[in-house]
């Protein structure tokens, strides 16, 4: 039968009591109260019973035990109360918890369960342990994407909610990724499978989460030894109190309040609740330590490229001194082929948007970290990079060039000197737009109290300056190679400060790591940055970042909340037993009203939402243009 | 060494959990037990050649926690 059946039998039964008792029916009153007693108390001693079978200690064993001994008293109206209460209340805490946890649970739902595979021209439906890498899949609108994987033909327009948290739809085309867990919004498109099953970025989310809940806050440690103390102690008084006053009720009273209930739960059901809310929201918070750091948090620094800007640059100059611009930019572009660098990744597509043909390759090449590059070209000697690999090459920059160069940065572009043969050729001016909503982002974090907003970056000064003056942004720091950020991270830490560091986990890995609370962004699909991160957002939107510590702030105040309440009640319990105000059936109605008082508060953070938080979707929707070469 | 994790029905009271980890963890064939409490799950690794997976599932339930949802990996 099930608890809630259990719960109205034994409740009609206790008011069945309560009319023979009116009409003076004593023998029907305690058959009534011996039955309802029976009924509800079968479930927690038969769980007692199961705990004792397998050696294990059990609270529903404390609350037998006090049953059968108020019978055995003749406290019959206790007896039936008490198992009543018990068995009440922990069917209303299980539903109240599911509440707390139901922000994972919407995501839980939202996991892919099947999908259509084309194999030989033929699509057949195949739940998604039949499906492996590699796979073709066909996805319509309104379905569910059941992989990870690669668009290889058609478009769609994606509702990416479920990974980023964000709900206006992304178009999406061939060679594009899309997630499991997202939704076709309209279109279609056929997929090829990269990472299936558990290994779908959706499937580490939701397994992040479950972890996540588990870690524990230090407030929680803390009740959590309270407990281990308080349980034996207040056993070992009852023992006492039968002993040496044979007073039994007082003994089983003990009994009943020794369950530690409200004290266990209240700090896991506010942290629980707090990440489901993250989460929903695509903000990944790791866990209790994690949420009580963030909300401590007092300065904030980022990483500039791909957080503050959009990490997607583009040439908006060519200076060149005696040389054509393509003929300069060719030479650049055939330089730089081959290097990973963000800059050269920039120049080399942009020497394939003006179609220009890409012939040789450099024979000798010579990557200077943070700085530049040298390569041997066609038995030229090129240079590109910033000034200080000019200045160690010694390659003259003469006055009027300079001139040009701070002109540039400081109207915002990042400028890279190309020399051949030890003569600048010219100067190229790469630009990376900064986000829109930047400024609002950085605006909220003051008034969570974030006291210092720094920006690093390894960019040179002047451009720097530039992008922190239209933020806000307090101090910059520039030309900073990755260890110089770290340094910087640990220099603030041994101030007293509590540092947040933003970036995009993976150039910034080791400063992340460092800084009390590392916040990875932007970051869906890169496995290494989800896993060092201690919060991962995962849209690229800044506002996360404030609405991030405003929740954390939330959580921490909602624990607090509960963890006095939980204690207080524990202390004003024991003193009404002591003065015997207390006994049996109302210990364990007050037990159980502050186990629901504290999921209830708890409850409040599901729905809570950052009201300064009204900027995050004003922004349009960016919408990619496909550049056909 | 394979990987077992078990979908329990809600879990409502947090000393329940030590309960399973404590009579797992005292099993011979499984190594670190682990509830989470929140998610409604057991997670464990056990050695096929001692213990099979129904095996240690039947020890959960024999606790008092009824088992919704299996999966070996």
């Amino acid at each position: 039968m099930k608890k809630i059946q259990l719960v109205w039998i034994s409740g009609l039964l206790l008011l069945l009591a309560l009319i023979c008792h009116i009409f003076d029916f004593t023998l029907w009153k305690n058959n009534a109260l011996l039955l309802a007693t029976i009924i509800a108390g079968a479930t927690t001693a038969k769980t007692a019973f199961q705990a004792v079978r397998m050696k294990a200690f059990s609270i529903e064993l404390l609350v037998t035990i006090a049953v059968i001994g108020a019978l055995f008293i003749g406290e019959y109206v206790e007896a039936a109360a008490v198992t009543f209460l018990f068995l009440f209340g922990s069917y209303l805490e299980a539903r109240s918890l599911e509440k707390t946890r139901a922000s994972l649970q919407t995501l839980l739902d939202m996991s892919p369960l099947e999908a259509t595979v084309i194999k030989d021209g033929e699509k057949t439906i195949l739940p998604i342990e039949e499906i492996h890498e590699g796979d073709i899949l066909a996805i319509q609108s309104g379905e569910k994407v059941a992989v990870d994987g690669k668009i290889i033909s058609g478009q769609a327009s994606m509702n990416e909610a479920t990974i980023t948290g964000e709900s206006v739809p992304k178009n999406k085309t061939t060679e594009d990724y899309v997630f499991s867990g997202t939704i076709i919004d309209q279109g279609y498109i056929e997929i090829i499978a990269e990472k299936v099953g558990d290994d779908t970025t959706f499937a580490k989310i939701i397994e992040l989460v479950e972890e996540a809940q588990e870690t524990k806050a230090k407030t929680q440690k803390f009740l959590e030894k309270f407990a281990n103390i308080y349980t034996p102690s207040i056993i070992l008084l009852s023992l006492f109190v039968l002993i040496f006053t044979k007073n039994i009720e007082l003994t089983l009273t003990f009994l009943v309040i020794a369950c530690p209930g409200a004290l266990v739960i209240s700090a896991p059901v506010s942290l629980v609740a707090g990440i489901g809310n993250g989460a929903r929201k695509g903000t990944l918070i790791k866990g209790g330590e994690v949420m009580e750091n963030l909300a401590k948090v007092d300065v904030v620094v980022f990483d500039k490229t791909g957080t503050l800007t959009e990490g997607k640059p583009s040439i908006t100059n060519i200076q060149t001194y005696g040389i054509e611009e393509n003929t300069l930019l060719k030479i650049a572009a055939e330089a730089e082929i081959i290097s990973e660098h963000h800059l050269g990744r920039t120049i080399v597509q942009e020497a394939k948007i003006r179609h220009i043909p890409l012939e040789k390759e450099p024979s000798h090449f010579d990557i200077v970290k943070g700085h530049g590059l040298h390569a041997l070209l066609d038995g030229q000697h090129v240079v590109i990079g910033n000034r200080q690999l000019l200045r160690d090459q010694q390659i003259n920059i003469n006055t009027p060039m300079e001139n040009d160069a701070v002109q540039l940065e400081k109207a915002g572009n990042t400028v890279i000197f190309v020399a051949i043969d030890k003569t600048v050729k010219g100067i190229i001016s790469i630009k990376d737009k900064v986000k829109l909503e930047a400024k609002t982002a950085i605006e909220r974090l003051k008034h969570y109290g974030i006291k210092q907003t720094i920006m690093l970056t390894g960019d040179n000064q002047h451009t720097a300056e530039q992008v922190a003056t239209q933020l806000h942004i307090d101090t910059v720091h520039a030309e900073m190679l990755p260890e110089d950020k770290v340094l910087f991270v640990k220099q603030l830490k041994e101030k007293g400060y509590r540092v947040a560091m933003v970036g995009d986990g993976i150039n910034d890995a080791p400063a992340l790591a460092l800084a009390d609370v590392g916040l990875a962004m932007g970051i869906a699909g890169t496995d290494v940055a989800m896993e060092t991160a201690d919060v991962v957002l995962m849209n690229d939107q800044l506002q996360a970042i404030p609405s991030a510590i405003s929740l954390a702030k939330a959580t921490v105040k909602n624990m607090q909340q509960n963890m006095f309440f939980a204690v207080g009640t524990v202390i004003l319990l024991l003193i009404g037993v002591l003065l015997g105000k207390v006994f049996l059936a109302s210990g364990m109605l007050i037990h159980e009203l502050s186990v629901l008082a504290v999921v209830l508060n708890a409850l409040r953070l599901i729905r809570f939402n950052d009201k300064r938080n009204k900027h995050i979707h004003t922004a349009p929707p960016i919408i990619e243009v496909q550049s056909n070469e | 060494m394979k990987k077992l994790e078990l979908t329990l029905e809600t879990l409502s009271c947090p000393s329940c959990v030590k309960r399973i980890e404590g009579t797992l963890n005292k099993t011979a064939g499984i190594k670190n037990p682990r509830v989470l409490f929140h998610a409604n799950k057991v997670k464990t690794q056990f050695d096929e050649s001692v213990i099979s997976a129904a095996e240690v599932a039947t020890i959960v339930e024999k606790l008092g926690f009824p088992i919704t949802h299996k999966k070996i990996a």
